[in-house]
């Protein structure tokens, strides 16, 4: 067999059931391959938005996602996408084509050093030098990608090595001496935090990302019902703890809920899921839940203790820690009172906005989307306050629903996730919630949802701005504007030139019915909410300061 | 506080550069670097000398090496017992007039002559980290011309 076919077989045997990417000079062969290979290919309009829509299908299925390009500009616009699947710890695999072998150093023509750029945003990556590793190798990434913390891992084929012969083997295992996450936690530390767990007063669960990811949201509302504790989650974490239950507190962090910082500065234990203590999180750092003693729940070693002192570290995968950890609870400690302190700081500081207003809310955008979804839909969003408010508005209920760049904070990254979204999830509603310049970073997209009829519904909320760069000038920059007011097209006629659907969306009466028209057309659809320009996104921790110190509450 | 650090890993190409890159992107130090193949041509072992300013950076960059995926093991031999050489090349300044001289530092060091001539002397020397300062420093008042060195390598008892 040529590389190129191994390279075809061994994805089938990785039951890959869709590729995203982009062709070109150096991955000819494979492409030739992939011409008559019976898995669903789909042809994105710039690399970026292949690397994106493979990380959005990831999250949403909880599978592999798998993109390719060629060398060089192919590879390089990938890398975006690869550092912010990085970031969020998706698993991704990237193929890219590689100049011929002996071509290599040489500056040939479309030619990077892939793995020397990729080196520092991927969980590992290879360059394949022979024919005969081809298989191994892409055994291994598959692997790797989607075992431990995951993240993506980048396979660089020189051309050659896609046309050169060998047996195809693909092995059933993989044993890598160097390379074995723990995944079961240490007996002596469960047992220790269900001590620290019984003798807590006000203890909080602080839920990431990693919840999602090893699947242990049913673990995380066992141990939340068990021991009658409140749960906040990060934006990673958003749907890893259904926000209906009344022990949920939302999102806490810069733009979290004033109950939910309020809760973890105040409370005198807190056990953390697969989250990573991360500056938009924490605020302060010394200044972070001063009375708190606090047991991390991790897969990633390193992630313990890099920012705050950890008392009682647990590494493994949080399903498995959590199960055990709520086997070791004798006694459930009593927080009645904690639990009366944070029903009045609900009170108190519900999430609001004032809606007495004709202009359309951005907010009230949200909230109505979620009413006519029924909290169904898959979420996407860009990046900036349309991200916010699609946090905070939307009542997350599953694990999966809410698809957000969170580390790298990609503008541009929604729309290509939501079409991998689509293309992962058929049946369901999809949503980018997007504003008016991340939704410009991506628009060539337009043309892959349209052909390949992922009807992928795109709420822009548009305000003119680059809302949240403005904010910030707003707030903290003497209201100097600087290069933040944005001249758009005309997003229904661009909508329509692509082939979908328009909507502009000018009045607050007219917001209800153009959500339920778009969830009825079988076409992508554009709505230009033409919304409250200044609004800004509340409560607000300006940078560096402790999270309870939250600007714009009532 | 500086500290020893062996790591084995796997002996494939850029290895070394996802370790340095390592470094670099977090901004720690390497004081020094030593790689070599060991008894299993299919491992290679690095001997990292470090200057971490506090436990939490030391047991970062620790976590971190292990994350690679091609590091198979990482000792911090700062807590063991252990055996430290660094081999130096030096050329130094030695007329007729020095030479009675600095053949009783070669000895004192333990010391080889590579090669002598008539202004100058190229010296081969195997020591601990603060035996190299002192052999050094007291080159030094002759003039060091030239002077090479591997990094420490290191082997736990």
């Amino acid at each position: 067999m040529t590389g190129a076919q191994i390279f075809v077989e061994a994805l089938k045997k990785e039951n890959v059931e869709v590729i995203f990417g982009y062709p070109g000079g150096q991955v000819l062969p494979i492409f030739d391959k992939l011409y008559d290979a019976g898995i669903r290919f789909i042809l994105t309009r710039h690399e970026q938005g292949a690397a994106h829509a493979a990380d959005g299908y990831a999250r949403a299925t909880g599978k592999t996602g798998v993109c390719i390009a060629t060398s060089g500009p192919g590879a390089t616009n990938l890398t975006t996408g690869i550092a912010n699947a990085y970031m969020d710890s998706v698993p991704i695999v990237v193929f890219t084509g590689q100049v011929k072998s002996s071509l290599i150093g040489n500056d040939a023509f479309q030619e990077a050093d892939v793995t020397g750029i990729t080196r520092p945003i991927t969980k590992h990556n290879y360059l394949v030098k022979d024919v005969k590793d081809l298989a191994r190798v892409i055994k291994e990434a598959f692997h790797i990608a989607s075992t431990g913390r995951p993240g993506p891992v980048v396979v660089d084929i020189p051309s050659d090595i896609q046309m050169a012969e060998a047996d195809f083997e693909y092995p059933k295992t993989c044993k890598m001496r160097s390379y074995n996450p723990t995944l079961k936690g240490h007996p002596g530390q469960i047992k220790k935090a269900a001590k620290a767990i019984a003798q807590a007063k006000k203890p909080i669960i602080y839920a990431g990302g990693g919840v999602i990811i090893s699947e242990a949201s049913p673990e995380l509302n066992a141990l939340a019902t068990r021991i009658n504790a409140p749960v906040t989650t990060t934006l990673m974490g958003l749907g890893g703890f259904n926000q209906r239950n009344e022990l949920s507190l939302g999102m806490l962090g810069m733009h979290g809920t004033a109950y939910a910082n309020h809760a973890i500065m105040e409370s005198d234990l807190i056990i953390a899921v697969g989250a990573r203590f991360d500056d938009r999180v924490t605020g302060r750092l010394d200044a972070f839940a001063p009375n708190a003693h606090i047991i991390h729940i991790d897969i990633d070693p390193s992630s313990i203790s890099k920012n705050i002192k950890v008392h009682i570290p647990i590494v493994g995968d949080a399903k498995n820690i959590l199960r055990e950890l709520i086997d070791e609870i004798k006694k459930a400690p009593d927080t009645s009172h904690w639990l009366d302190t944070i029903r009045e700081w609900k009170k108190k500081y519900p999430l609001r906005y004032d809606n007495n207003s004709d202009k359309i809310k951005p907010q009230y955008v949200i909230e109505k989307i979620c009413e006519l979804t029924k909290g169904e839909a898959l979420i996407c969003t860009e990046v900036g306050q349309n991200q916010m408010w699609a946090a905070q508005y939307y009542t997350y209920t599953k694990p999966r629903t809410f698809i957000s760049s969170g580390g790298l904070g990609t503008m541009g990254f929604g729309f290509p996730a939501a079409i991998g979204v689509q293309a992962g999830c058929p049946d369901r509603i999809v949503f980018d919630i997007a504003g008016d310049g991340s939704i410009q970073m991506n628009i060539q997209e337009m043309m892959t949802a349209v052909v390949e009829k992922l009807n992928v519904k795109i709420a822009i909320l548009n305000n003119g701005y680059l809302g949240m760069v403005r904010q910030w000038q707003e707030l903290f920059y003497n209201r100097r504007y600087s290069h933040t007011t944005l001249v758009n097209p005309d997003f229904v006629k661009l909508a329509e030139a692509y082939g979908a659907k328009g909507m502009r969306i000018s009045k607050k009466s007219e917001v209800e019915k153009a959500i339920v028209e778009a969830i009825k057309t079988d076409n992508v659809v554009i709505m230009d909410f033409v919304v409250e320009p200044e609004e800004n996104v509340f409560p607000m921790v300006p940078a560096g300061e402790a999270i309870n110190r939250m600007r714009g509450l009532a | 506080m500086r500290h020893t650090i062996s790591v084995l890993v796997e002996n494939k190409f850029g290895v070394l550069a996802r370790i340095a890159g390592l470094f670099s992107a977090r901004g720690f130090n390497i004081d020094s670097l030593a790689v070599g193949e060991t008894e299993d041509p299919t491992v290679s072992r690095m001997t990292i000398v470090v200057n971490a300013e506090d436990e939490r950076i030391l047991e970062q960059i620790k976590k971190q090496l292990h994350k690679l995926i091609d590091v198979i093991t990482v000792i911090d031999l700062t807590k063991k017992e252990f055996f430290e050489r660094e081999l130096v090349l030096v050329k130094v300044a030695a007329g007729r007039e020095n030479k009675s001289k600095l053949e009783k530092i070669v000895h004192k060091f333990n010391a080889e002559v590579l090669h002598s001539d008539k202004d100058s002397e190229i010296l081969e020397a195997a020591l601990k980290e603060e035996e190299v300062r002192d052999f050094l420093s007291v080159l030094k008042e002759f003039g060091i011309k030239q002077l090479v060195r591997t990094g420490k390598i290191a082997i736990p008892k």
